[in-house]
C-alpha cells in the first residue's frame, strides 16, 4: 500500500492476503483520479445533475422555536434516493468504471445504500448484485423491491445474525475470489483502508456546502454539528469540513437501541477496541473477542463496528459520541415531522434526537443536523409501532 | 515434552521423499471432547503436523464449512482460553507440531504478549492470523519472537514477486500457500496456477511450503507434494464429515481416520 490508512493507531488494512492486491490496485486508482480533471468533472456533473446537488441547508424556524436554538437542517434527504449514500456511490461507481470493473457488489442493511448502489449500476450500466442480511431482506420488503427494479439482484445472507454485519462478511467472500473484475463498493467509512479515506473524501461535499451555506446565512461558524453514527459517513461527511474549527462541537449519535445496559449499538459509547472488518476500531465484542450482535430501531444504525477515524476523533476528544435510544429517536421523528412536515429516516431522527439533549443544556445555540435521509422507507415500521394498520 | 518443530518434520520426510499431512479441525467442533478425539485420530492415522482453529464469529476468509463449524465450537463454549487448555490436552499424546490458526482479533482482545506466551506455554509452535498482512504485522512478529513463537504468513497466486519477499522475510516455519482464489471450502480439482504459484515460491525460498484452501482429496495432495509442496493442509473436507454425522460421533471418528490414511499414503510421492 502507499499510504498506512491509519487514524492516530486506528484503521489499517486486516485483510486476508487475497486481498491485499485489489486494495492496493483500489488504492492506487482512488489516488490518481480524486485529483483527475476529467474524472472530477464527471463526478461533479453526475451530483448535480443526477443526484440533485447542492442540497439546502434549511432553516427550521419552528423546531427552532421548540427546543430554543437556531436549528439548521442540511437536507441530504432530498438526494435522489432519499439518502447522503449516493454522494459515495456516484464516486465509487465512476471510479469502479474508471477502473474497467465490469461489476458491482455492495452489502447494505436498510437498503438505502443498496438502492444507491443499485441506481448507480443502472446509471453506469455495470451489473450490480447487492448483500443484504435475510432478517433485513424481510425487514425492508419494499427496498429489496425498489433494488430489484433498478436491475440489481439481492442476494439474501443467512449466516450470523443476518443483518448488516454478516452481510459485510459475505460481500468481502464475495470479493475474495472476484477482485479481478468486481469492485466491492462498500457504503460506509469503514472497512480496510483505502475505504475510510475514500468513502470520506466523496462525503465531503456536505461538509463543504455546509461551511459556505452556514458562513452566508450566520456569518459564523456553528456551536455544533450533529449526525447520527453508524458506520459513519454522513457525520464524517459533514464533520470533515469543521474539524480544524475547534469552536465547532461534533457530536455524533449512535445507536443506543434499547439503552446502555440492553440491546444496543452504541460502538463507540459502549464498545472496546477491537477488529472488525478489515479496520482496527471499536466493536462491540465479548470478553473473548467474539463479535457481539447489535440493535437499534434503525437498520443503519445496527452495526457493531464504527469507522476506524471516529474511533480516532474520539479518542482524541475532537468528536463527541452519545448514545440515542430508540425512545428518543422516536421522539425525534415526531418533532421534526409535527413541528417541520419533514420526516426523517429512523438514522437521522438519532440526530434530532441529539439535538433535543442538546438544546436542553444549551439554549440560544446555533445547531446543524445533518438530516442524512428521509423517512418513507421507515412508515411500515413505524406504523407497526404506532399500531397503525396500513 | 520434546516438541518437534516444522524444520525437523519436514526435514525428515524430505529425506524419506514424503509431504507433511497437515489436518485442521476448529478446538471445540463439534464438542471439547469429540475435537480431542478427532485430533487423535490425524496422529494415528498419519498427521504430521496439526492446525488447530480458533473459532471467531466473523471469518471472512472462510466458507461455510468452516463458518459452521465455528459456530458449532462456539455453541459448546469454545473461548481463547478453552482453546489453549485445548492445545494442551492434544500435548498429553503428541509432539508434532502445532500451528493455531485464528482471526486477530481474538488475539488482539486477549492482548498479545498474552496470547503468544499462552500460546508458547500451552505447546504450540506457531500463529497464523488470516487477517493480518504483514503490513499490520509488526507487534505481533515481536511478541512471537520474544515468546519463541513462529508466525505464519500466506501466499497467494496474486501475491506479487516483490511482495513475496517481504512476506518470506517475516514468515517462519512454513509458508502458508493459498491455493484457490476464494476462501477456504472442498473444490473438486487443483488449478494449474497452484503448482505455477508453488514453483515460483520455491524459485524465491528454501523456507517449506504447505498448501491449503481447497485440498479436499488424496489426488489433491499428491498433486500439490508433486509440485514441489512440503506439505497439504486439509480442512473443509474433513469438517465436511463432522458436518454430516453430527449425531454419530463414533462414525464421525472411523470416517476421518479412514480419511486421514488415504490422504498420508497420498503425501508418499515415491512409492
Amino acid at each position: 500500500m502507499i499510504l498506512d490508512g491509519k487514524f492516530g493507531k486506528y484503521g489499517g488494512v486486516f485483510v486476508p492476503e487475497l486481498l491485499i492486491p485489489a486494495l492496493e490496485e483500489l488504492e492506487r486508482a482512488f489516488l490518481k483520479f480524486k485529483d483527475d480533471k476529467k474524472f472530477n468533472e464527471e463526478l461533479e456533473y453526475y451530483l448535480r445533475e443526477f443526484a440533485g446537488r447542492p442540497t439546502p441547508l434549511y432553516h427550521a424556524r419552528n423546531l427552532s422555536e421548540k427546543l430554543g436554538c437556531k436549528i439548521y437542517l442540511k437536507r441530504e434527504d432530498l438526494l435522489h434516493t432519499g439518502a447522503h449514500k449516493i454522494n459515495n456511490t456516484l464516486g465509487q461507481g465512476l471510479l469502479a468504471k474508471y477502473m474497467g470493473k465490469t461489476r458491482l457488489i455492495a452489502e447494505t442493511g436498510a437498503g438505502q445504500h443498496g438502492i444507491a448502489t443499485a441506481v448507480i449500476g443502472s446509471l453506469l450500466q455495470i451489473p450490480t448484485e447487492v448483500y443484504m442480511g435475510s432478517e433485513d431482506v424481510e425487514r425492508q420488503k419494499l427496498n429489496v423491491f425498489r433494488m430489484e427494479l433498478s436491475g440489481a439482484k439481492v442476494i439474501p445472507v443467512e449466516n450470523g445474525s443476518k443483518t448488516l454485519k454478516d452481510a459485510i462478511n459475505d460481500a468481502f467472500r464475495d470479493w475474495v475470489s472476484s477482485a479481478d473484475t468486481t469492485h466491492y463498493l462498500i457504503g460506509s467509512t469503514m472497512g480496510p483502508h483505502p475505504y475510510p479515506m475514500m468513502v470520506k473524501h466523496f462525503q465531503k461535499v456536505i461538509g463543504k456546502e455546509t461551511k459556505a451555506d452556514i458562513l452566508e446565512k450566520e456569518g459564523k461558524l456553528p456551536d455544533a454539528v450533529i449526525a447520527c453514527v453508524g458506520g459513519g459517513s454522513n457525520s464524517m461527511g459533514i464533520f470533515s469540513e469543521f474539524i480544524d474549527d475547534k469552536e465547532v462541537n461534533l457530536i455524533g449519535a449512535e445507536g443506543g437501541g434499547e439503552g446502555l445496559d440492553g440491546k444496543h449499538g452504541a460502538t463507540i459509547s459502549a464498545g472496546t477496541e477491537g477488529i472488525l472488518h478489515g479496520s482496527l476500531s471499536f466493536v462491540l465484542q465479548n470478553d473473548h473477542g467474539q463479535i457481539a450482535e447489535a440493535h437499534s430501531i434503525s437498520a443503519g444504525l445496527d452495526y457493531p463496528g464504527v469507522g476506524p477515524e471516529h474511533a480516532f476523533l474520539s479518542s482524541e476528544g475532537r468528536a463527541e459520541y452519545y448514545p440515542v435510544t430508540n425512545e428518543e429517536a422516536l421522539r425525534g421523528f415526531k418533532l421534526l415531522s409535527e413541528y417541520e412536515g419533514i420526516l426523517p429516516a429512523l438514522e437521522s431522527s438519532h440526530a434530532v434526537g441529539m439535538a433535543e439533549k442538546y438544546a436542553r443544556k444549551n439554549k440560544g445555540k446555533t445547531i446543524v443536523i445533518n438530516l442524512s435521509g428521509r423517512g418513507d422507507k421507515d412508515v411500515d415500521i413505524l406504523a407497526k409501532l404506532m399500531g397503525v394498520n396500513l | 515434552m520434546n516438541i518437534e518443530t516444522y524444520e525437523d518434520v519436514f526435514n525428515r520426510l524430505k529425506a524419506r521423499k514424503e509431504g507433511a499431512l497437515i489436518p485442521f479441525i476448529v478446538a471445540g467442533d463439534p464438542d471439547f471432547e469429540t475435537s480431542i478425539k478427532i485430533v487423535k485420530t490425524f496422529v494415528e492415522n498419519g498427521a504430521d503436523a496439526l492446525e488447530i482453529g480458533f473459532p471467531f464469529s466473523d471469518p471472512v476468509a472462510d466458507g461455510p464449512t468452516v463458518q459452521l463449524a465455528d459456530i458449532r465450537a462456539l455453541n459448546s463454549g469454545m473461548t481463547t482460553k478453552r482453546g489453549f487448555e485445548f492445545i494442551r490436552s492434544v500435548r498429553k499424546f503428541t509432539d508434532i507440531p502445532i500451528g493455531i490458526l485464528t482471526y486477530y482479533n481474538l488475539i488482539y482482545k486477549m492482548g498479545l504478549d498474552e496470547f503468544y506466551k499462552t500460546a508458547k506455554e500451552s505447546g504450540a509452535n506457531a500463529i497464523l492470523a488470516a487477517d493480518l498482512p504483514p503490513e499490520e504485522a509488526k507487534d505481533a512478529l515481536e511478541v512471537a519472537e520474544k515468546h519463541g513463537v513462529q508466525q505464519i504468513f500466506m501466499a497467494a497466486q496474486t501475491t506479487s514477486n516483490e511482495r513475496l519477499q517481504e512476506i518470506l522475510e517475516m514468515c517462519s516455519g512454513f509458508l502458508y500457500v493459498v491455493a484457490v482464489m476464494g476462501i477456504t471450502g472442498a473444490r473438486d480439482e487443483l488449478k494449474i496456477s497452484t503448482v505455477e504459484l508453488i514453483e515460483r515460491i520455491k524459485a524465491h525460498s528454501e523456507i517449506p511450503i504447505a498448501v491449503g484452501f481447497g485440498i479436499s482429496r488424496p489426488e489433491h495432495v499428491r498433486e500439490v507434494i508433486t509440485a514441489g509442496a512440503d506439505g497439504a493442509i486439509v480442512a473443509s473436507a474433513i469438517l465436511n464429515i463432522i458436518t454430516e454425522n453430527l449425531n454419530n460421533k463414533e462414525k464421525v471418528l472411523q470416517k476421518i481416520g479412514k480419511f486421514c490414511k488415504e490422504l498420508k499414503e497420498a503425501t508418499k510421492v515415491n512409492l
